[in-house]
């Protein structure tokens, strides 16, 4: 009844093949971008861009980049925090070394240094499935961390091994340092969720996707029918990586500011995001957008009903927010096995026929 | 969804807001988490300091103190989140008790002009108040208590540590890599051979670390360790069997959960501290009165006492002082951050007003400056005795040696208005 699309005719395959084909979804998602880019840069004070908005779409990207790996070419992998790492040092390492080259490059290129790392250790994956490249990843994860802390090159040899991101701007706005204001930081996470996700969203849905897809489906019989794996898995690792580093270089000098490799990029930030692309839904880029937001929102608004509302000590309010969230976990997955994306598209599919169901 | 849930997280935080009033000190602490066990007494005595003064003197110059408390679980994300939500409410000083989440509010604070006080944690160079105009570190930082750490040793050879082995067990994060430098440049002075034996956080795990120990056979050992790391390296000592009188811990590694689980293997065990310990003193008779009895306690009081609510509650006596300090200077109870900095500066705890609080000897003189954020450094050292299960004063307040440090000060800190673009003050 409301969610409907009768009358909403396609007259060619472009039509057909777009991103949101119903024409209700499709205003749904201008609206939301208009209010991403029109309203909430005016409104957002730096609790809501520090606490709420920058962590969530920098984790959205981890996400979609991790999803890319393990949803769409069914590669599992326990490295992300050593990828993110990696992304953070190497911007730091360029924002130190080259202060006068503008920062959004900085980052794009610790994602591509990010993608070279990535490859690297995708390497095994050729030969390895399943849990046993689980495992490998897993030691990409630890021996990251270990270089990062053990090497004094990476952070300049700072006394305490911590890392610091100087003030940095894009057309005179300081978007890194101190006093980068709350919109410039929600802008430039906001700017490259969207297109990240776009590009995603077009990479995912072209041959290359397809052919990812397959891999993940069956890699025999892809290889069969003419898909290289070595490409295929390669390229996914470099995609995600790639993705995974600018996240983690976003994660690094715009959100944090300092950063020390062992604590911020540690092993659980790498379960961190799979469950966020496990509970939002593996091959879906909006799951990676949910499992981002039900994982980094819900414990803040659960903290600030508890302790702020109810007034619950803070260590009881703690603990009971690991419960709820944990409990919130299994009640999905119990439900939903395929994610939020999944409960999602239900609920579309319900709205559809609603109130007069088959 | 995601709008859904901004919209209900929006309710939630407006309608949380409360009324601006009084002097806020927000307690960014954790009790939960790896480190739940030694955050959660530090933030007792940091509590309750602040109850006593509200029940007994109705505040600080007649202003009540409000300390909301945050839970950061010793995370930085956490702790930057609970720096943004506290921020606005007209918070005037922060101690986050973790050198992780200081690092992030070093830059943070210096731009939204609110003191930052890390007693004897923290980037060590913020004692240099040239460069770190918010940051202040007294009575003591890390290079203080390495320094402190290796005269206790001097002294205990007769001035000669030629030809001795010296290991370092730490936290392998910012923390525990802290005193490093100074511990290399000491060990050049005096001519010993220090091992450093990164333990990875939280840090159950040490078996390797002190394999390496008996097969090295240090003469002392000493350790920069929080939370379960503590207890895991004194079990692990006491299974090789090595002296527990030649095992340091800093200030951090000492306090009685740390050495209890070992039980009677621990006896002997040293540690650094700056602050006094135990009920023995006549603010605490205040305390039971006007706080414990009435049920007012943090968590019921059931560790009053204890090293570190000991800490906790002497943080919060510093801050109490600079507060009143700067209602003094400024004239007026309502004062601001930047106020409170030069209450800060202006700060002189001299042993006098240390007992006349109840404190007698507590903690050393604390004399502070606008080029000095530190004061003096000095530190004492503290045994465990393991049959009355109570740690025990064993030195007087020993000065660091500032002839190695302050050279190490000056470099850091540079370096640091160097990076971050800041012209010297004072």
């Amino acid at each position: 009844m409301f969610y409907r699309e009768a009358g909403d005719f396609k007259t060619s395959y472009r039509d057909d093949g777009q991103t949101f084909p119903i024409r209700l979804d499709r205003w749904g998602y201008y609206a939301v971008l208009a209010v991403a880019f029109l309203v909430v840069p005016f409104v957002i004070d730096s609790y809501w861009a520090n606490a709420v908005l920058v962590p969530f779409l920098i984790y959205a990207i981890a996400a979609i980049g991790l999803n890319i790996l393990t949803g769409y070419a069914g590669q599992v992998s326990l490295g992300t925090g050593g990828f993110m790492a990696v992304g953070a040092y190497a911007v730091y390492k360029l924002m130190t070394a080259f202060p006068g080259v503008p920062i959004v490059i900085h980052i794009v290129l610790a994602g591509a240094i990010t993608a070279v790392v990535g490859m690297l250790f995708g390497l095994p994956s050729l030969r390895i499935k399943g849990f046993y490249l689980a495992v490998a990843t897993l030691a990409a994860q630890f021996f990251l961390v270990w270089l990062f802390n053990k090497v004094p090159w990476f952070y300049n040899y700072s006394a305490s091994g911590q890392i610091n991101a100087p003030e940095r701007t894009i057309l005179g706005w300081a978007v890194t340092g101190p006093a980068t204001s709350a919109s410039a930081k929600y802008l430039v996470c906001l700017v490259f969720a969207v297109v990240l996700a776009w590009v995603a969203r077009n990479l995912t849905r072209g041959s290359v996707g397809r052919k990812w897809m397959a891999i993940r489906d069956m890699d025999i019989a892809a290889e069969i029918i003419g898909v290289n794996p070595l490409t295929a898995k390669l390229s996914a690792f470099a995609v995600s990586s790639f993705f995974v580093g600018i996240a983690g270089a976003l994660l690094f000098a715009v959100y944090l500011g300092a950063a020390e490799a062992s604590e911020a990029f540690g092993i659980n930030k790498s379960f961190l995001i799979l469950f966020m692309v496990i509970i939002g839904g593996l091959g879906s880029i909006f799951g990676s957008f949910a499992g981002a937001a039900f994982l980094v929102l819900l414990p803040v608004l659960l903290k600030n009903v508890l302790v702020a509302q109810f007034g619950w000590p803070t260590d009881l309010a703690a603990h009971i927010e690991l419960m709820i969230v944990g409990a919130l976990i299994v009640f999905f997955l119990i439900v939903e096995p395929h994610g939020l994306a999944r409960l999602w598209a239900l609920t579309k599919e319900k709205l559809r026929l609603w109130p007069f169901p088959h | 969804m995601k709008l859904k849930l901004a919209t209900v997280a929006l309710g939630a935080v407006m309608a949380a807001a409360p009324a601006m009033a009084d002097l806020v000190v927000p307690n960014l602490s954790y009790r939960t988490g790896p480190y739940g066990a030694n955050g959660t007494q530090y933030a007792d005595g940091f509590n309750d300091y602040f109850t006593l003064l509200n029940e007994r003197d109705g505040g600080i110059g007649g202003e009540k103190v409000r300390t909301p408390e945050c839970e950061t679980a010793y995370n930085t994300e956490k702790g930057v989140e609970c720096y943004e939500a506290t921020k606005g409410d007209g918070a005037l000083v922060y101690n986050p008790l973790s050198t992780g989440i200081t690092y992030q509010l070093i830059p943070k604070v210096s731009v939204d002009q609110k003191v930052l006080y890390t007693p004897g944690y923290g980037r060590t160079s913020a004692k240099n108040g040239k460069v770190f105009e918010w940051i202040f570190n007294a009575p003591a930082n890390y290079w203080d208590g390495a320094s402190v750490a290796i005269k206790y040793l001097l002294d205990q050879n007769g001035g000669d540590l030629n030809g001795k082995k010296i290991a370092l067990v730490y936290h392998n994060s910012a923390y525990g890599k802290e005193p490093i430098r100074t511990l290399q440049d000491l060990s050049a002075k005096h001519g010993f051979t220090l091992t450093e034996l990164p333990v990875d956080p939280p840090g159950q795990e040490q078996k390797s670390q002190w394999l390496q120990i008996r097969r090295d056979k240090p003469d002392y050992v000493i350790m920069w360790g929080w939370g379960v790391m503590n207890q895991a390296a004194i079990q692990e000592a006491a299974n090789i069997r090595f002296p527990m009188e030649n095992f340091i811990g800093v200030w951090w590694s000492g306090s009685e959960v740390d050495v209890l689980p070992v039980g009677a293997a621990a006896h002997g065990y040293k540690s650094l501290t700056f602050n006094g310990v135990g009920t023995d003193y006549p603010l605490y008779d205040d305390m039971q009165k006007y706080v414990v009895e009435p049920g007012k306690a943090s968590q019921g009081g059931q560790f009053v006492g204890s090293s570190l609510y000991s800490r906790g509650m002497y943080a919060a006596v510093v801050i109490a002082e600079a507060i009143r300090k700067a209602q003094e200077l400024a004239g007026t109870a309502q004062i601001t951050a930047p106020q409170l900095r030069d209450g800060f500066e202006a700060l002189d705890i001299t042993p006098e007003r240390l007992a006349e609080i109840g404190l007698p000897d507590f903690g050393p003189e604390i004399k502070m400056s606008c080029d000095n954020h530190g004061g003096s450094g000095m530190a004492r050292l503290q045994q465990w005795d393991a049959e009355a299960k109570k740690w025990s004063l064993i030195t007087e307040f020993t000065a660091p040696d500032q002839e190695v440090l302050d050279p190490l000060i000056v470099e850091d800190s540079e370096a640091y208005a160097k990076e971050a673009g800041i012209s010297p003050r004072c």
